[in-house]
């Protein structure tokens, strides 16, 4: 089992070497990139149903014992969301690799795509498993790293702008991550999360509380918590469509994550936490009236992303048991939700040539498939029932309603939020799929890798975005389950005693 | 100029001149960063890495005091541990510097200068205030094109005037 839990990290990297020796060699790429991530699914799979089963599941790197050496950790949550996340990259990457031959031809290798998209996916599955607060700075530079070069391929004006603000941003926000360590370090004299939990509690409360916030706004820039949230919109929409989908549905929930983690294990509270309300309610209404006046399709999406990360964050603040369980089963929705929709958007892009809102129209007849496609995740994603967002919306307002009067209030907020979403969304409708038919635009940049105006989609890609839209669909069947599930890991975060002992062993204690 | 101060088990010196050092790094940094020329940010980045890395440095205690066994007893040895963080961390931020130079780089042969540009929706609010020129619902495309105009030559005069 301990063997299981290095494989979801290695497997992606020794796949990335693979293909860049097989730079060459397209048809290898993609069947090396597939049969990966697909293993990687059965493994997070496996590592699931284990750690439900037994409890949280341990490696000690290297043979020393935490907390010297580097422990690997998969408990309820973690493997959740590894497993969600691999499906999702999986599902994108067969995308990518069908547009690619739609415009292409099946001949052509590309010596960045594969790799890069392999790193990223072993930076995540690092993110998930890592019990080290360092090696968790090391696999967000690795996942960044590889979104870097991803944002930034076959470059145009346009995209080297939006590069240079995802780049510095990331870079500054990395740089504030280490920062924290050092001072966390200098303090406790630990990085193990587990060892670190012990000790932290023992500081002044003011130190604590600045080490606290401190990685609030490290993780804060990267999940993009208004007011930290003002370079996503401007960078997302700039990627190319698979891509955008692929850091629309992982990047902020990896970070959102890593909150999640560090502040129950390390700041533990008693009662909802006032400060990170406030910010939820900035976050979902910040974000929600932005998609409202947006004309550009994919930037409508990145603002509904922002609005959806503060209704995690309303789970977190409400800091019980529920509402974190809510706070994981909205994270693993909104990963298959968010990442379908850019999806959904790059074919209407393909199709009608312009991510312009008011120049398309007429897309339920042309195209009724994709009118499907879109309807099921943006229903899903505005929260109606029977979809997996309400299950996830109606976890997070019982939390709410049960924590106290202030989260009460924030619970309205929600529902609001929600009603906003859907109003945007139903704005896309009408101007997308309703209305008079428009001839597609032909394309105005020959340059850059994005080919529009063209019904020349290849069926695989409708699949693969079909697939994701299954994903969510199972999400919302097996809401009972998965509920459940969510619970007992929302109570192992707010209650870590069974993850401090089998990372520590008999030390947890101290 | 060192004092003493106790955290937690075991008392930590900080020599203040090394946390001065820091804090002057960390207020350059950030000074370039806000800059808008790609170098400008490179080098923010660059100088911001150093003071990151020293501070993690100092988390392993005061300078000369190498951890070689053999040398001296454990006892007066700096902790080793923070400095193989800042030796994989100055190998993470070296790489993106680089990274960083081959964009600026890619920025000057497409658009002929390095500077960050405005945001197009920023520049439309922007506009929404002027009276002058009022925003047509419907007309997004057409003034994000114009808006793209307005940034050339905004960054045109920027360039003549520095």
């Amino acid at each position: 089992m301990t063997t299981v839990l290095t494989l979801p990290v290695l497997l992606p990297m020794l796949g990335a070497a693979v293909t860049v020796l097989g730079s060459r060699r397209a048809a290898l790429q993609r069947v090396v990139g597939v049969v990966v991530l697909s293993v990687v699914a059965v493994l997070a799979g496996v590592l699931l149903v284990v750690a439900d089963e037994r409890g949280p599941i341990v490696t000690q790197l290297g043979g020393w014992a935490a907390p010297v050496g580097i422990a690997l950790v998969a408990d309820r949550l973690s493997a959740l969301l590894l497993l969600v996340s691999t499906l999702v990259t999986l599902a994108v990457l067969v995308y990518a690799i069908d547009q690619r031959i739609a415009d292409y031809g099946r001949g052509t290798a590309s010596t960045t795509f594969h790799p890069m998209y392999l790193m990223l996916c072993a930076g995540v599955s690092l993110a998930y498993l890592t019990g080290d607060l360092f090696t968790l700075f090391v696999a967000f530079e690795l996942m960044l790293t590889a979104s870097y070069v991803l944002i930034t391929r076959r470059t145009n004006a346009s995209r080297i702008r939006a590069g240079m603000t995802y780049v510095t941003v990331s870079l500054l926000s990395s740089l504030l991550f280490l920062t924290a360590i050092a001072l966390i370090y200098a303090a406790t004299g630990t990085v193990n999360l587990a060892d670190l939990a012990g000790r932290i509690g023992t500081l002044p409360s003011g130190l604590r509380s600045v080490l606290g916030l401190m990685l609030l706004v490290v993780f804060g820039i990267k999940a993009a918590i208004v007011p930290l949230h003002f370079w996503l919109p401007d960078s997302y929409p700039n990627a190319p469509g698979p891509v955008a989908a692929l850091f629309a549905g992982l990047l902020t929930k990896v970070s959102f994550y890593a909150l999640l983690r560090t502040q129950t294990l390390l700041f533990t509270r008693d009662e909802p936490w006032t400060l990170l309300l406030v910010l939820a309610v900035a976050t979902m209404l910040v974000g929600a009236l932005g998609a409202l006046v947006q004309n550009d399709l994919n930037r409508l999406l990145s603002f509904l992303l922002v609005s959806h990360i503060g209704f995690m964050l309303f789970g977190l603040a409400v800091f019980d048991a529920a509402g974190v369980a809510g706070a994981a089963l909205y994270a693993a929705h909104h990963i298959t939700v968010l990442a379908t929709l850019f999806l959904v958007s790059g074919l209407i892009t393909r199709r009608t040539g312009t991510v312009a809102l008011d120049r398309m129209g007429g897309l339920a007849r042309s195209a009724p498939w994709l009118a499907v496609l879109f309807a099921i995740p943006a229903l899903t994603l505005a929260g109606m029932p029977p979809t997996a967002g309400f299950v996830a919306k109606l976890a997070l307002l019982e939390a709410g309603a049960a924590a106290g009067v202030d989260t009460r209030i924030v619970a309205g907020v929600v529902i609001m939020a929600s009603l906003l979403t859907l109003y945007a969304l139903v704005r896309v409708w009408v101007r997308v799929f309703w209305g008079k038919p428009c001839a597609p635009l032909p394309d105005e940049d020959d340059a850059d890798e994005v080919v529009v105006g063209t019904a020349r989609s290849s069926v695989p890609m409708y699949v693969a975005t079909g697939l994701l839209v299954a994903v969510s669909l199972a999400i919302a069947v097996f809401a009972g389950p998965l509920t459940a599930l969510t619970a007992r890991a929302g109570a192992d975060l707010v209650d870590p005693v069974s993850y401090r002992t089998a990372v520590l062993g008999g030390r947890a204690s101290r | 100029m060192t004092m003493t101060m106790t955290v937690t088990m075991n008392p930590v010196t900080i020599n203040v001149v090394m946390a001065l050092t820091v804090g002057v790094l960390y207020a350059v940094g950030f000074t370039l960063l806000l800059s808008r020329s790609l170098m400008r940010v490179l080098i923010g980045v660059v100088v911001l890495g150093h003071g990151t890395n020293l501070l993690l440095q100092l988390a392993g205690g005061p300078p000369a005091r190498p951890p070689i066994v053999g040398t001296a007893p454990p006892e007066s040895f700096a902790d080793p541990l923070p400095q193989a963080l800042a030796l994989t961390a100055i190998v993470i931020t070296f790489a993106l510097t680089t990274f960083l130079l081959a964009l600026g780089y890619r920025a000057f042969v497409l658009v002929g200068h390095d500077e960050v540009q405005d945001d197009v929706e920023d520049r439309r609010i922007a506009r929404q205030k002027v009276p002058s020129a009022p925003l047509e619902a419907g007309d997004g495309e057409e003034d994000v094109e114009g808006a793209d105009d307005e940034v050339e030559a905004a960054a045109a005069r920027g360039r003549d005037g520095s």
